[in-house]
């Protein structure tokens, strides 16, 4: 019976994370974008500062019609939101966000290589979403996130070998277990290509080809209404919690900071957590749109050499140390 | 794993044997749509549900590892890039009528044939080899690595420079068509135009 509390208790956290946490990430990109961009963003939802405007918008979803394409492939049209959300949830229970047994959803032992598997399956819910809204603009989506995919997949990968080779284990709580401070210099190229590469996956500006809505509308999400739109914009956000906690899991020591890492650990962990979201943010206003050339260039020509070559440098490292 | 001490009867299953032969259906049938289907992107999106089993099913015989390395390179990536040619090529919704071939029963014959082989090997191998689902897993990240690297660095080397030499001769095809593309087409470049060689 305790067992099975414990589990259910778990489960119950992650899923609350799952839903505050990304809700908290789309306000605080209202407020930052739009005081970036020199304006004040939602200020009546809720009365103070617009807090409420996210719970708005999503009651707004709510109401509207779901519309299916008379031309669409019903079944994989609505499936789709689903398949695109649903693998965020799941990465959220392997992430730990301090030292001890009850900081994480579930200790895996191959935990590295099920958030980046599971991560990859989330890109199929746009593939299917983009065909099966028949559609050519969703088509064009679709197509453009399997490329983006497909190039940027391999320097993600690279990247978070060169951390599991350093720490020599592929467990999450493992590799914070063996973080030492001077991990940060050692793989700030590794953590920089994995970021971007991330960056790329979630199909964030500037890597928001798939979706660029000046030339195709919304990509793959072009046929969406109501609250499956609302899913996929769901799965966004998760995905930008599911990024900056794993960026931070793996190259910026989780739990360990200057001071407190025994009961503060998760302090430390939400407020890296945090710094990298807000980094996300600052890059969306910042940045222009790549042109889809420069993309595949970017990830063929620079990132894959340069988490080739963190990868020799970790090697190196670990062999003249041991 | 360890040999059968205690006799292990197949009449009274455990709970993650049901589970296991459940799975095992769900990905057989699921393949056999995938074969059968007239709908091209059908037959991707079924192929997901196969190869995810298929995770399943290792799951369930302790292997992890490879089980997210199945997810990952598989449904991660080969789905991705299958249903990326299906895209840019021809992915039209609804059944196509020439999504046949003319060869099904040759290869049904290949296929039972190929099946019949694996598991006649499979069974013939691991009859009497039972994994120990209480005692430490059989299958960790840990005991796979050590198995791989040394037990079958031979293979693993082997394929390693397999997998470069494909990767080596995708690049030169590539790079051919592109300079075919450039002058026209490969035979005129032959004949005609003697001072070309040099201008490369």
């Amino acid at each position: 019976m305790n067992d099975v509390l414990d589990v259910a208790l778990r489960l119950l956290v992650v899923f609350a994370v799952f839903l505050t946490f990304p809700l908290i990430v789309g306000q605080t990109e209202h407020k930052v974008m739009a005081h970036m961009q020199g304006r004040l963003g939602p200020m009546y939802a809720g009365g103070f500062h617009g807090w409420a405007q996210l719970i708005a918008d999503g009651v707004k979803f709510a109401q509207k019609e779901d519309v299916v394409p008379a031309g669409a492939d019903r079944r994989v049209f609505q499936l789709a939101p689903a398949v695109a959300l649903l693998p965020y949830l799941l990465v959220l229970l392997a992430i730990p966000i301090g030292p001890g047994e009850g900081a994480v959803g579930q200790v895996l032992d191959a935990g590295v290589f099920f958030v980046l598997a599971v991560m990859g399956v989330g890109v199929l819910g746009s593939l299917m979403a983009g065909w099966a809204s028949a559609n050519k603009f969703s088509l064009l989506g679709g197509l453009r996130t399997a490329a983006q995919l497909l190039s940027y997949e391999l320097p993600m990968l690279l990247a978070a070998a060169s951390v599991a080779m350093a720490a020599g284990t592929v467990s999450l709580p493992g590799i914070l277990h063996a973080f030492h401070w001077w991990w940060l210099p050692w793989q700030i190229v590794g953590a920089v290509v994995f970021f971007v590469a991330g960056l790329a996956e979630l199909q964030r500006p500037p890597f928001d080809m798939p979706v660029a809505d000046s030339e195709i509308i919304f990509g793959a999400y072009t046929e969406y209404t109501g609250l499956r739109f609302a899913l996929f914009l769901l799965a966004e956000y998760a995905g930008i919690v599911v990024l900056c906690g794993l960026t931070t899991v793996l190259f910026l020591g989780g739990w360990h900071g200057p001071w407190g890492a025994d009961g503060l650990g998760w302090v430390w962990t939400l407020l890296k957590t945090a710094i990298l979201a807000f980094l996300v943010i600052w890059l969306r206003v910042t940045y222009p749109r790549l042109r889809e050339d420069q993309l595949q260039k970017l990830s063929w020509t620079l990132l894959v050499p340069l988490s080739l070559a963190q990868i020799a440098l970790t090697g190196i490292v670990k062999v003249v140390i041991s | 794993m360890t040999l059968a001490q205690a006799p292990h009867g197949f009449l009274s299953p455990t709970g993650v044997e049901i589970a296991f032969l459940l799975v095992g259906l769900v990905t057989l049938g699921a393949a056999l749509v995938t074969v059968t289907t007239r709908q091209l992107v059908h037959a991707a999106l079924w192929l997901v549900v196969a190869l995810g089993g298929l995770a399943v099913e290792y799951l369930l015989l302790t292997a992890e590892f490879i089980a997210w390395v199945q997810v990952l390179i598989y449904v991660g990536s080969v789905v991705v890039l299958l249903l990326f040619g299906l895209m840019l090529t021809k992915a039209p919704i609804g059944r196509s009528p020439d999504a046949d071939s003319g060869n099904r029963w040759a290869a049904l014959t290949v296929a039972v044939a190929s099946a019949v082989a694996l598991v006649w090997v499979v069974v013939d191998a691991f009859r009497t080899t039972w994994i120990d689902l209480d005692g430490p897993a059989a299958g960790t990240t840990e005991v796979t690595g050590a198995s791989l690297f040394r037990h079958w660095v031979l293979p693993f080397e082997a394929l390693s420079v397999l997998l470069l030499a494909a990767l080596v001769g995708a690049i030169v095809l590539s790079r051919k068509a592109k300079a075919g593309d450039q002058t026209g087409d490969p035979a005129g470049d032959l004949s005609a135009a003697p001072g070309k060689e040099g201008a490369r």
